[in-house]
């Protein structure tokens, strides 16, 4: 049953190795000047001295003037994106979708293998070879975007950092959940619906959603977030009028954490009717300026530190191996019930 | 006593609102190669596909040797099963084939395997998928045979194949029945492939069972009578009218019985398989209550 | 060996057709006592039929004394089927022959021969055993 299954998947086998392969060799290739550049920043060091923020901003800065680096930073992420996405779509979606579509279970199914054994083998072997190719795409990724990362957490605000919606799923442990909950997903589409390509229709449109729904509703919560006030500038203010009063925010930034909420407090009062004349904000004039001091304008954030980076993977990582086991579990009994 | 190879009692399946079997009750015994047959879409598939485990019931039971179909690998190992229009990996090669039944099969006769591809031409280096229909067929009861199973069921194993490619697959068939006494149950809607090779019968018209028996015992139990225009109400008791047809002056009947027909006004003559089919077929679509005038109307 | 033909049209029951052609073989004189007769699996190569009727076929040969099997060596002839030889069987169709020219020669035709036949032979067959 095993050889089995490597001799129907290795087409796929060979394109996936191919693809790590052409990976592995571009970024190996760009990491050691990267390197070069980052222990030339002083980053390294800069918690003793604590010019993090500085330092980190003028490696940063460094980095983009070449052109290739952030493109490579980007592609990097892009691919620890897809890659569970496509494993889903393309050794998922056809596992059992193709055998009910040419209908060559009729002959898979009658061997001296139950079907239970059958599907256990292929999922558990498939599902395994999933996790660990991403597992390489993104060990390979991350490994090569860890100064840049570490200088986006150290202090630097100019750039997103990696516990951000954008970059989470792309580093780190999680885009191994998320291939075994892809590759599960696959499968039961393909299982449910019985045919190859709305199966994969069906998995990449699930999938997608998925990776919305989790930044926006689940990973805030999955640790208690914390909570901070912060004051907010002159210069960053901002307002809007509610009601006879203002509603005042302004910019927030913490070093490499995740803020998912920013709340600012409405005013009411005599400094208010000044300052709802000000229309270039509290510099405008000296009035304005004394008039929005008074007010010691402050704003409650909901965030996420970056110490909490690899609890939340954690988190998530097991959330999604455990959707990935459920969707199993239905593929099993979809296997066994439907046809006897 | 001869055991049972297949046992239904009851067996029905349906699909929504329709019954695809239903009130099926069969002994298959053992030893036999059993011809099970009917116009398409009267059941037949379904039954094979119970029998092998693809179907649950929708009521009733069904044994297969013994056990639940498909309960587990030792009894999927002892059923060899060849569907319709034979299932076969079109990207893999023949050789591929016979690695898969090979890895999945432990009772796996390689041997067997490499000596009926190497008879037929197959060339074990061409994918599947195109192989001609016939050396589908072909492959698809090498895989079946090559597990050493005690039954083999096979779908309309010949149904489109050409009439040499029929005659070299059943040919292959009884060869392996001669050799290793394997109990056979096959499908076909043509009934004259069926009379070569199957010494028991089954019809099954629109989701029931008509008829089921050794067909040396079949012949012998149906006769035609042929004589003058006669009321088939005024037929002894043991004589049942299967099929019927009048002219204003002379009746034909194709009756069921047990004992000799001793009426000195019948014409008695024995009845073809073939004309047994059809007449239990055509009983099943209603047409015995009709009585159509053959022949001139004075 | 004898090697066996099958004609599907002639409403002839398979088994029933190799045991005619067994009895016709040896009353020609193509198969002779002590030959052997194809196993089930020859003629099964051959005609593609249920080796059950082949087994059919032998057992009734066997029943009415023309053959013998013998487990693991094959199925043999014992006798000929009418207990008489070649020679006698050659007088007789001599003396049919002359007969049926003679008939021929004076105007019967084949109809009338067949029906003086047939009753010749009803009336010598029921009157008991010959």
């Amino acid at each position: 049953m095993i050889r089995l299954t490597w001799r129907q998947f290795r087409t796929q086998a060979w394109v996936a190795i191919a693809a790590l392969a052409a990976i592995a060799i571009t970024f190996l290739v760009t990491r050691p000047s990267l390197s070069n550049m980052y222990s030339a920043s002083g980053i390294a060091a800069c918690q003793a001295r604590n010019d993090c923020g500085s330092l980190a901003a003028s490696f940063i800065n460094q980095v983009r003037a070449d052109a290739a680096y952030p493109v490579l930073y980007a592609v990097g992420v892009i691919v620890v994106f897809l890659v569970p996405a496509i494993i889903g779509m393309f050794w998922g979606a056809p596992l059992i979708a193709r055998e009910l579509e040419d209908r060559t279970y009729r002959l898979a199914w009658t061997q001296s293998v139950t079907r239970t054994r059958w599907l256990a083998v292929k999922l558990g072997l498939l599902g395994l070879a999933a996790m660990a190719i991403t597992g390489l795409f993104s060990l390979i990724i991350t490994w090569w975007a860890s100064p840049l990362d570490r200088a986006a957490t150290l202090g630097s605000p100019i750039l997103a950092n990696r516990m951000m919606p954008l970059l989470f799923a792309g580093h780190g442990i999680v885009p191994i959940g998320y291939a075994a909950f892809a590759f599960a997903l696959g499968a039961t589409a393909g299982a449910l619906i019985g045919r190859t390509v709305p199966a994969m229709a069906v998995t990449i449109v699930i999938f997608a959603a998925v990776q919305l729904i989790m930044p926006n509703f689940v990973r805030p919560h999955l640790i208690p977030a914390a909570h901070t006030t912060v004051a907010v500038s002159a210069g960053d203010a901002n307002w809007v009028a509610v009601g006879n009063g203002l509603l005042i925010t302004g910019k927030a930034a913490i070093p490499g954490a995740w803020i998912f909420s920013e709340s600012g407090h409405v005013y009411t009062g005599p400094a208010i009717q000044i300052l709802k004349t000000c229309y270039n904000g509290p510099t405008s004039t000296p009035a304005c300026g004394s008039a929005f001091a008074s007010l010691h304008a402050q704003m409650l954030l909901a965030y996420q530190p970056a110490s909490r980076y690899w609890p939340l993977q954690a988190y998530e990582t097991a959330i999604t191996l455990a959707l990935a086991l459920a969707l199993a579990g239905i593929c099993f009994w979809k296997i066994r019930r439907r046809l006897g | 006593m001869v055991s049972a190879v297949i046992e239904t009692s009851g067996l029905g399946k349906a699909y929504r609102r329709t019954w695809a079997l239903r009130d099926c009750t069969l002994a298959i015994p053992e030893g036999h190669v059993v011809g099970l047959v009917g116009p398409n879409g009267a059941g037949k598939t379904t039954l094979l596909s119970l029998a092998v485990g693809l179907l649950a019931p929708t009521c009733g039971t069904i044994e297969v040797l013994g056990e639940h179909p498909a309960v587990g690998p030792a009894q999927l190992a002892q059923v060899g099963f060849v569907a319709q229009d034979p299932p076969v990996y079109a990207r893999m090669t023949v050789a591929d084939h016979l690695r898969l039944g090979a890895w999945l099969n432990p009772g796996w006769d390689g041997e067997l395997a490499r000596q009926r591809t190497g008879q037929l031409g197959l060339d074990p280096r061409q994918r599947a998928g195109s192989l001609s229909g016939g050396q589908r067929a072909q492959l698809a009861l090498i895989l079946a045979l090559a597990k050493r199973p005690g039954l083999l069921i096979l779908d309309e194993p010949v149904a489109s194949l050409d009439p040499l490619a029929r005659r070299e697959f059943l040919r292959g068939l009884m060869e392996a029945v001669a050799e290793r006494g394997l109990s056979v149950v096959l499908s076909s809607h043509l009934v004259g492939d069926l009379e070569r090779v199957c010494d028991y019968l089954i019809v099954l018209v629109a989701s029931r069972v008509r008829v089921a028996g050794e067909v040396s015992a079949l012949l012998a139990s149906h006769r035609r009578l042929s004589g003058p225009r006669r009321d088939p109400a005024t037929l002894p008791a043991g004589q049942e009218v299967i099929e019927e047809s009048h002219t204003d002056k002379q009746t034909v009947l194709l009756i069921r019985t047990g004992e000799p027909v001793h009426d000195p006004a019948w014409t008695v003559t024995p009845v073809s398989l073939e004309d047994l089919v059809l007449a239990y077929m055509s009983q099943a679509n209603g047409t015995r209550a009709r009585r159509p005038q053959l022949g001139v109307v004075s | 060996m004898i090697e066996f033909q099958l004609d599907e049209t002639s409403g002839v029951a398979t088994y029933l057709q190799l045991v005619q052609q067994v009895r016709q073989a040896l009353r020609m004189g193509m198969l002779e006592p002590g030959d052997q007769l194809p196993t089930a699996q020859q003629v099964v190569a051959k005609l593609a039929i249920n080796p059950n009727t082949v087994h059919k076929a032998y057992r009734e040969l066997e029943r009415d004394g023309l053959v013998r099997a013998r487990p693991g060596l094959g199925t043999f002839v014992t006798r000929s089927p009418s207990g008489t030889d070649p020679a006698t069987q050659a007088r007789f169709l001599a003396a049919m022959t002359d007969w049926l020219r003679s008939a021929r020669a004076a105007g019967l035709g084949p109809d009338d021969i067949e029906a003086i036949y047939r009753t010749a032979f009803r009336d010598c067959f029921t009157e008991g055993a010959a």
